[in-house]
């Protein structure tokens, strides 16, 4: 595939490893990918073996499904539910657990629950269901937000009043800042989210660089993209600069799409709260529909219990999804909890952290590298220890791995 | 769910180039281009971004090109250090044996 391919080289990514590799020695450093299709990308291409073991990627908050808390999940199945609903949802939600079963069970209880690719796709089911009340529970940072608006201006301009949007989009941003604020986690430098970055710029993470000091790098989603990304990270501190980046020039613009940005601005205003799985609640991080769309608001057509529930007690995904534990370190991980019989929702989405984990068996490499960094013997650098008692790596451990010739 | 695809852009189906056809893995589908305006206006048989349906920018073939050629040479660079040393280390070799190199402690 083009503008794929090129970007999958393996002797160029085992070269860049290994630069990595010379110039990152003598600490351990921990780069934050925000966006779970980087975390993706990063264990279907078993990048942290081409990285040394003292370069630790985090992983993010940025997986959709992920956040949604199950309060929120089961108030869109308490709709879907409701007579004469068609519930529509992408697929990377169906098996997600709510207090009382998932959305696929809802379907086997008889509600009409359908996957689809786009939310057109569900202005479509509304178009040919006009005595049904289709709804779509959107999910989505701002890469997804534009879509679902411009679906719902378009069944405005087109006079099509049995669509209702169950809004769940989220921001970028103040995730980011929580887990910037958090004692919990000490980041040296961010992969930022390249799609997200399509529409809103690289402009909104300077945030980052000016109040934390810490360089964000904006990346795409091939395996050299994100190795690079590290490498200017790396880069960036070792020359003493902390800059927003835009690696992913090949698709972002440093001002994003200003007509997604005006769709969303139409459509869309700020939630002055919302709540985050892992993360509780924090104000202005979501969207909610603006009042000329009242008519189309979900939440406003149709009751809904809008009750907060807990976490079941083994779950650990809050603590996955700030980085804070590695999903092998969660108590159910692969035992209890698997991508057939989800616990938490880290595990269900193919962006989660644990799912990736697990379905590309990536396990077995992570405690290794975890035994690697907690033997480290001497502290050298300027190196932090984490939460969990491991200490800097030594510096013996850095060591370039061989390179084949091209 | 941010996973977006490259895809070829066909044609425009409409005057307003609101809609158009992309070619995925040999299978055309439909999707919403109106996004593609100002830096992101696309032309037939240029690549756009794909997310749910909807274009989201295009894909920019010089971009693309300059940051290949900066990783083709980030990789290359250090390839030639790597031969380089090799070198330095068979002749250091020829001069001083073996034995020396191993006493130094460094990687055999």
């Amino acid at each position: 595939m083009k503008f794929a391919d090129e970007f999958r080289d393996a002797d160029i990514a085992r070269a860049l490893g290994a630069r990595i590799a010379a110039e990152s020695g003598g600490r351990h450093w921990k780069i934050m990918e925000v966006c779970g299709g980087h975390t993706h990308t990063i264990f279907k291409y078993g990048i942290e073996d081409l990285l040394p073991s003292n370069v630790e990627l985090v992983h993010g908050p940025g997986c959709p499904v992920c956040v949604i808390p199950m309060g929120r999940l089961d108030d869109g199945i308490a709709v879907a539910h409701q007579p004469g609903v068609i519930f529509t949802c992408f697929g990377d939600l169906m098996r997600v657990p709510g207090s009382e079963g998932s959305l696929l069970d809802a379907r086997a209880a008889g509600a009409d629950v359908r996957m689809v690719y786009s939310p057109l796709d569900a202005l479509k089911i509304a178009q040919q269901n006009p005595d049904k009340r289709v709804v779509f529970y959107a999910i989505g940072f701002e890469t997804t937000a534009p879509s679902t608006a411009l679906t719902l201006m378009r069944a405005k301009a087109e006079g099509i009043r049995n669509l209702f949007v169950f809004c769940n989009h989220v921001t970028i941003i103040p995730p980011m800042k929580a887990i910037l604020d958090s004692p919990d986690l000490q980041l040296d430098g961010f992969l930022g989210p390249g799609h997200v970055s399509t529409v809103v710029g690289i402009r909104p993470f300077e945030f980052v660089t000016n109040t934390y000091r810490k360089p964000v790098v904006v990346v795409g989603f091939e395996p050299l993209d994100i190795l690079q990304g590290v490498h200017m990270i790396i880069e960036q501190i070792r020359e003493g600069r902390c800059e927003v980046e835009n690696q992913y020039r090949r698709v972002v613009h440093d001002d994003g799409n200003p007509r997604a940005l005006e769709v969303l601005a139409r459509v869309f205003q700020l939630r002055s709260h919302f709540e985050w799985r892992g993360l509780g609640f924090i104000s202005q991080s979501a969207l909610e529909l603006r009042d000329e769309f009242a008519a189309y608001d979900a939440e406003k057509v149709f009751s809904v219990p809008g009750v907060r529930v807990a976490d079941p007690k083994a779950c650990q995904c809050g603590e996955v999804l700030k980085g804070v534990l590695k999903p092998w370190e969660c108590k159910v991980f692969g035992t209890a909890c698997t991508p057939e019989t989800p616990i938490g929702t880290c595990m269900v989405s193919s962006e989660g952290a644990c799912a990736a984990y697990y379905n590309f068996g990536r396990y077995s490499r992570a405690r290794e590298r975890e035994r690697v960094l907690a033997s480290g013997e001497r502290a050298v650098g300027n190196g932090h220890a984490d939460g969990n008692g491991n200490g800097t790596i030594a510096e013996h451990e850095v060591r370039p791995i061989p390179v084949r010739a091209r | 769910m941010c996973l977006a695809i490259p895809a070829r852009l066909v044609e425009y189906v409409d005057e307003d180039r609101m809609y158009g056809k992309v070619e995925l893995g040999g299978v055309q589908r439909r999707i919403n281009t109106s996004l593609l305006v100002g830096e992101d206006a696309t032309e037939h048989g240029e690549y756009v971004l794909v997310h749910v349906g909807f274009a989201l920018s295009r894909v920019s073939e010089i971009e693309a090109a300059e940051t290949l050629r900066i990783l083709e040479a980030m990789g290359a660079a250090y390839t030639d250090e790597v031969e380089q040393i090799r070198e330095w280390q068979s002749a250091e070799e020829e001069l001083v044996g073996a034995d020396s190199r191993e006493r130094d402690g460094m990687p055999a």
